[in-house]
């Protein structure tokens, strides 16, 4: 591939970040802001409400990272600007002044005192001059460096560790050099293959603080909450179906993700934005699909690299979902979400090179403005992170 | 070279992973450690869905299961080479 390949046309933000999609968020602050949020998006064209159950009653860690979810999702560069509403003032003025650092045209509404028709209205004429000022928005040439490329495998099988997986680690060893953020996480998933993980770490404090997370997960996680062992959701029923037996299996097929020399500099806690500059990062998030890429999007990612081996359709609202499979049935029986196949891997027409400046060339599409297979089907699963029950 | 039916990550691996689908009990197989691109034949003795594992050597209960050069869990019933390794013959060590 040649240089002249690694530039695409992108979104220059008032902060120097490029986003690759141009939304106006409709964002609620809570579950009970949903409605009014969907009434804004349904009255104004071309803004996306991104509804979720909760934002109520929540308190300590758990706040916190609702908080930083939120804020973090206005703040994502393929977001253009953000209406936040919320039942009450205090904790919507949080979230707007979080994401107006960005420098985004952000506005916030609350519902006590005037409403769900009155902040409808109120919330939709504010919607109505976004679209105005972000649909003149150009796209701009931008260095591949600039991308904030991240990372989640879902509905794994023997062949995602054989292809689809290795095909992203390639990606990450060709473009890391070049300047991208990259980010792996799923904490309950390197169980297995935490030594090998440890051991990828760039410096001992990062290594340090990704078994810290990882020994924290088994510890207050598993221990107190499982019922006799995890065999049928580590590995899950479809995990199992697809051939893999073991966590340990699926955790070495999982890292392949990060490639042959690719490094982390730091391990983040969920949805925490990276500070140390370009290179890789590890997330503490869930395994979950839609749970750990809305953690990865609040942390500021703008195209998400998803292989998938049984066919794992989901997507997110602001980030695009791209699929790679190598299992030629999957090809076969679900193509329609798959957006590269890479199953010449397993024929041995195709090497892991091949594979890795093809995924190159469709994320270098998909950021040009490419529609992926999880945006034409509309699949925007926006799900948050919650630590424990709430107040 | 024609298209393998089963691949092995490593040289050390002693299971490999059925790439081909309605693989039938009997087929000379070909192998492929991608590892190195060597090859050689096993024959499969069950129909083995596409993505499970096939034991390269005979196992007894017990014997530790290796791919990626990597534990990945221990037998808890006797197979023989070419056999089907899953669930019903094969655990993690961890939980």
């Amino acid at each position: 591939m040649t240089q002249l390949n690694h530039v695409f046309m992108g979104y220059r933000r008032e902060n120097g970040r490029v986003g690759v999609r141009n939304h106006v968020a409709i964002l609620p602050v809570d579950d009970i802001s949903n409605a009014a949020c969907e009434a804004v998006a349904h009255n104004i064209k071309g803004t996306m409400a991104l509804p979720h159950a909760y934002g109520r009653l929540q308190f300590g860690e758990d706040l916190e990272l609702h908080f930083r979810t939120m804020i973090g999702t206005g703040s994502n560069p393929n977001v253009a600007a953000c209406v936040v509403i919320g039942i009450e003032p205090g904790w919507t003025k949080r979230i707007v002044d979080g994401i107006a650092k960005t420098g985004k045209p952000v506005v916030g509404f609350s519902i006590e005192q005037n409403g769900d028709i009155n902040t409808i209205a109120a919330a939709s004429r504010a919607a109505k001059e976004f679209v105005h000022q972000t649909s003149e928005y150009q796209r701009e040439e931008c260095a591949i460096g600039d991308l904030w490329i991240s990372t989640k495998c879902g509905e794994s099988d023997t062949t995602t560790g054989l292809s689809s997986c290795p095909t992203v680690g390639n990606m990450y060893d060709k473009l890391l050099p070049e300047g991208i953020y990259g980010v792996f996480g799923e904490t309950s998933e390197i169980t297995g293959a935490e030594h090998l993980c440890e051991a990828r770490a760039a410096n001992p404090d990062a290594a340090k603080k990704f078994m810290k997370i990882w020994q924290a997960y088994q510890d207050e996680v598993i221990e107190p909450y499982k019922t006799s062992d995890l065999s049928e959701s580590q590995p899950t029923k479809g995990n199992i179906e697809g051939g893999l037996t073991t966590i340990e299996e699926k955790a070495l097929g999982n890292l392949e993700k990060i490639g042959r020399e690719s490094q982390y500099i730091d391990a983040l806690d969920a949805a925490e934005s990276p500070e140390k500059g370009a290179g890789l990062y590890f997330m503490d998030t869930s395994s979950a699909a839609a749970e750990c890429v809305t953690l990865m999007a609040a942390a500021g990612y703008v195209v998400h690299t998803f292989p998938t081996g049984q066919g794992n359709v989901v997507g997110n609202p602001i980030i695009p979902v791209i699929k790679i499979t190598g299992n030629p049935r999957t090809v076969r029986t679900m193509g329609e979400h798959i957006d590269l196949d890479v199953s010449g891997i397993l024929r041995r027409e195709m090497t892991i090179d091949a594979a890795g400046d093809a995924l190159i060339e469709i994320i270098r599409r998909t950021a040009n403005g490419r529609t992926t297979a999880a945006e034409a089907l509309g699949h925007k699963e926006f799900v948050m992170t919650k630590l424990y029950r709430s107040a | 070279m024609s298209n393998p039916h089963l691949l092995v990550h490593h040289k050390g691996d002693n299971v490999g992973v059925v790439v081909v689908e309605d693989l039938t009990a009997g087929t000379e197989m070909l192998c492929v450690v991608t590892e190195d691109n060597s090859d050689f034949q096993l024959k499969v003795n069950h129909d083995i869905p596409i993505g499970h594992k096939v034991a390269l050597q005979d196992f007894t209960a017990g014997d530790t299961v290796m791919k990626y050069g990597q534990d990945i869990g221990k037998m808890t019933a006797s197979a023989k080479k070419g056999d089907h390794v899953h669930v019903q013959n094969l655990k993690t060590k961890r939980w």
